[in-house]
């Protein structure tokens, strides 16, 4: 068993893993942050995309260990400090791009980190950056819709929600 | 009433906030204090005999609780099927037991025949690795055809492969072979409609709790209703009293059929908690989804269509086989069946049908309903030998259908497969999609992809669906073993806000938001005053749950009758308060008044005197202000559309894009049209990802190939176009209050053919004499058709 120490959502932590522990069983079971979910257990669907040091990374596939140190931000510390959505989380709610809302979470984790690299993508972009993230009740087009929108963009062409 | 929050207004999701924040509860983020995890042994060949299963090493295991065999199981019950299904010769369906671990043989690959539990997760899996089976393989029955042929039996004990060989409607088998026979053209088309997994985002999960003081249980989980889970697990599993079973389906990730049924990990873990007093979870990984949740569709079909010299329809017949796999999950057998055959008719007047169905026993997972279940298949077999047919009398492939639709003026409509149509304008909905698809500008379109080195096609669609299932008497007669009516409890508190228990669970569908629009709009109440309570056994009314398109028709239906039961318990409240008699009392907007005078109460003041009845006359009115419905329908609800679907085909590779996806359809009254239209995304999404990229494939072992989202082709966000929906033709539903029929499998349904027919054109465009290619139209399967052709 290994002590690891991170800051999660800003707040520093820590908690003793073994060396097979999971980020994503770290921020589930040890720190009960339970917004980030498993889907798979290849690394494709991308329900548990977190933040570590500022970058998108499937927390399924990250030891707990190796983000010893680490910022790590998770879909718990996205909202504004209101307590209100973020303009990402609002542009879901606007334009109905959850069901379910399991994919959700790395979905909106996704969209960040797209948002952080290209503030204003084009639909095809959106797409492609989405390659790692898997939702089985949209079909898509309302998180497309809804990530064009949080970019500032007019989506007013694309057929309505 | 507030216009913003009632029927046909869209108030964005209230349920959204929670998931958006990660705030959401599904079921593995609930945890209890002192908790352990089980994992599941696991065949790894797909037919044998269990000859030994030594847990002598994996007990000793560090944190191993507890060991469970079939053993274990052998004296309670197994996991029944809903349906009872008569063969032609009137002999009823084999129905082999389903233990809720495998006894003596294992049947597929990832049948579970043990169970470790463990303080954690990982010492459960490392236990589970110690185990010793002695299992000895046998030939692996796998193809339907062999099956049926051979002498290898999925259940020794049946002495057969055959589930049930059922005919619909059997009294028509000669009038049709006869029609068929003597017609002037008659269209045949062999076809597979390929086994998909439903593959919700979330994976099953299932944790109990047992307190042994008061002999009670608790089951959190993965389900699509609570009520008929409890019901199966109490009176045909393991017999506990539904009194002291509270089954919970908090937050649900997805379903789309998959979660409808009792699975037996729910069993193992109940078993578990009481053994060792404490609670007991079990979280699905992905490849034990694939191996384990109920797959859909999986049929090889024979269809004909028989035409007069006009193109008159005069008869369809179908041959299917409908793989059920090695037991019978829940709904598996009326599936194939009067979810398929009464669908075979179509959106049209022909007056003959016959649909064969040979349910076929395989050692592969079981197969049931997923997303659209049966008619799917129905909408797929009759809407691609229809474009077959357009072509080989050189007919237009849309002229061909409106010359047979059922036409307006004919409702109710009595098909010839037995179901009766309440309404429809399946004209209007073709004008509609003409317009919405513009269709007049294809052959430009068409002339630039070719420029491109392209070609292009276009497919079209006409489907019809049964939905808001389902009238319990008819059902009943059917074959059915339960009822398959809703329920809903309207709670006006005190204080005048609302609470509504209903029978229907929300794992997607927004019922959180919709449902309360509808107790606004006849309360004349603010929507954001009243609040949807569901999954919870213990606190809702006996619903049968989500699945079929039912839960506005049928559940929705409920809260109107309870509601309505409030307003006639609050008039007369009302007329106490206002000193008159309940009818001279008037209801509007939230309002109650005397007639002919100026005197009013309101509807939060009648709430705060049910409760507070100092001055009721006791004879004539009880306190409080709460009523129960449960809405059994009369009929079937039947949405229907029209579909477009344009595609590219890269001749030189045989890559299918869909470049425009237009679904126009018929859902009668619209409650919330932000989530239709969303529900139809969805269904799209499905639909087109089984006809161009998804399948399950078994080898001849009976190896499951892509057991993980490596290897099995979900759509991607790049794999799928914007989506143009529209749902202005609306008839309504003649039969339930809210004039609604059902929005959730429609994509699903309508979306395949659509799609097939779409790339059969661009290639027939580009001379390639292909006249069908077996979903999913991959790359490799378009570019073979190119090459045979």
């Amino acid at each position: 068993m290994t002590k690891v120490t991170m800051t999660v959502n800003g707040k520093a932590v820590s908690g003793t893993v073994e060396g097979r522990t999971l980020l994503t069983s770290f921020l589930r079971e040890d720190l009960h942050l339970t917004g980030t979910h498993v889907g798979c257990d290849t690394s494709q669907c991308g329900a548990c995309v977190v933040h570590v040091n500022g970058k998108a990374v499937k927390s399924c596939t990250m030891f707990a260990i190796e983000a010893d140190g680490a910022e790590v931000s998770t879909i718990e510390g996205q909202a504004n400090e209101d307590g209100s959505l973020n303009a990402i989380q609002a542009a879901f709610q606007e334009h109905h791009g959850l069901q379910c809302g399991f994919c959700t979470p790395g979905m909106v984790m996704t969209a960040a980190s797209l948002l952080k690299e290209n503030p204003k993508p084009t639909v095809n972009e959106v797409r492609n950056h989405l390659e790692g993230n898997l939702c089985r009740c949209t079909g898509y087009h309302n998180i497309i819709k809804a990530i064009m929108a949080a970019s500032g963009q007019d989506v007013s062409a694309i057929a309505a929600e | 009433m507030p216009k913003d929050t009632g029927i046909g207004a869209a108030p964005k999701r209230r349920e959204d906030v929670r998931f958006l924040t990660g705030t959401g509860q599904y079921s593995d983020d609930i945890s209890l204090v002192n908790q352990a995890s089980a994992v599941f042994a696991r065949s790894n060949v797909a037919n044998g005999v269990i000859k030994s299963i030594d847990t002598t090493a994996a007990a000793a295991m560090p944190g191993v609780l507890a060991i469970f065999t079939g053993e274990d199981f052998v004296e309670v019950g197994g996991n029944p099927a809903g349906w009872l299904i008569n063969s032609r010769d009137g002999e009823p369906m084999k129905e082999p037991k389903r233990p809720v671990l495998a006894h003596g043989k294992v049947r597929h690959v990832g049948d579970a025949y043990a169970a470790v539990i463990a303080e954690t997760v990982e010492q459960a899996k490392d236990a589970v690795e110690a185990i010793e089976a002695d299992i000895e393989e046998l030939p692996a029955v796998i193809n339907m055809k062999d099956a049926l042929a051979g002498s290898n039996y999925v259940h020794d004990e049946i002495e057969t492969n055959q589930c049930f060989d059922w005919g619909w409607i059997e009294d028509n088998r000669a009038a049709t072979d006869e029609a068929i026979k003597n017609a002037h053209h008659v269209t045949t088309l062999d076809l597979v409609n390929n086994r998909l997994v439903p593959n919700a985002m979330e994976p099953r999960c299932s944790m109990a709790n047992y307190n042994a003081a008061m002999d009670e249980y608790t089951l959190y989980t993965t389900s699509q209703n609570p009520h008929l889970t409890r019901l199966l697990i109490s009176a045909f599993v393991l017999g506990i009293p539904e009194n002291k079973l509270t089954v919970i389906a908090p937050d649900v990730g997805g379903g789309f059929g998959s979660k409808i049924y009792h699975y037996g990990e729910e069993a193992l873990v109940l078993a578990a908690a009481k053994k060792l007093k404490r609670p007991v979870k079990w979280t699905s990984d992905r490849t034990e989804a694939f191996l384990t949740d109920a797959h859909g569709r999986d049929h090889v079909t024979t269809i004909e269509l028989a035409m007069d010299k006009e193109g008159n329809f005069l008869a369809f017949r179908t041959e299917t086989m409908a793989n059920v796999g090695a037991y019978l999950s829940n709904f598996s057998t009326a599936t194939p069946t009067f979810l398929h055959g009464t669908l075979m008719a179509g959106n049209y007047t022909v007056p003959l049908v016959y649909v064969n169905v040979k349910a076929v026993f395989t050692n592969t997972a079981p197969v049931d309903a997923y997303r659209g279940a049966g008619r799917p298949e129905a909408t797929y077999s009759i809407e691609r030998v229809i474009d077959k047919a357009a072509r080989e009398i050189g007919m237009d492939p849309i002229e061909l259908r409106r010359k047979n639709f059922v036409k307006p003026d004919q409702y109710p409509f009595g098909s010839a497969a037995g179901l009766e149509y309440d309404s429809g304008n399946y004209d209007a909905l073709m004008d509609k999609m003409e317009d919405v698809a513009d269709l007049a500008g294809f052959d430009a379109r068409r002339a630039a992809s070719e420029a491109k080195g392209l070609l292009r096609g276009r497919g079209v669609n006409a489907y019809i669906e049964a939905c808001g299932i389902a009238p319990s008497n008819l059902v009943g007669i059917l074959g059915s073993r339960v009822g398959l009516y809703d329920a809903s409890t309207v709670r006006v508190n005190a204080t005048g806000n609302i609470s509504v228990m209903v029978g229907a669970h929300s794992h997607g569908q927004g019922h959180e938001t919709a449902f309360p629009q509808i107790v606004a709009e006849l309360l004349g109440v603010d929507a954001a005053s009243v609040d949807i309570v569901h999954g919870d056994t213990s606190k809702i009314p006996f619903g049968m749950g989500t699945y079929g398109s039912r839960s506005l028709a049928v559940c929705g239906s409920a809260i109107v009758r309870a509601t309505e039961k409030i307003i006639v318990k609050a008039k007369k409240i009302a007329a106490h308060m206002l000193e008159t008699t309940d009818s001279e009392v008037e209801f509007n907007d939230g309002v109650f008044s005397a007639v002919g005078t100026n005197k009013t109460v309101s509807f939060g003041d009648v709430a705060l005197k049910a409760y507070i009845p100092h001055d009721f006359p006791i004879d004539a009115i009880e306190p409080g202000l709460e009523e129960t419905a449960f809405y059994d329908p009369a009929n079937f609800t039947y949405p229907s559309g029209a579909y477009c679907c344009e595609v590219e085909v890269d001749p030189e590779t045989g890559k299918v894009t869909v470049e425009r996806m237009t679904a126009v359809d018929d859902f009668g009254n619209i409650v919330n049209p932000m989530i239709v239209t969303g529900q139809v995304h969805g269904g799209l999404g499905q639909g087109i990802g089984q006809a161009l990229l998804e399948n399950t494939v078994y080898d001849e072992t009976g190896q499951l190939l892509n057991a993980s989202y490596m290897d099995y082709t979900m759509p991607r966000a790049d794999d799928l176009p914007f989506y143009a929906v529209d749902h202005s033709q609306g008839t309504a539903c003649t039969h339930n209050p809210l004039g609604v029929k059902g929005c959730g499998e429609a994509g699903a349904i309508g979306s395949p053919p659509t799609v097939v027919n779409a790339v059969i054109d661009a290639l027939q465009s580009g001379g390639n004499n292909v006249t069908h290619i077996d979903m999913p139209v991959s790359p490799l399967n378009v570019w073979t058709a190119i090459q045979n052709a």
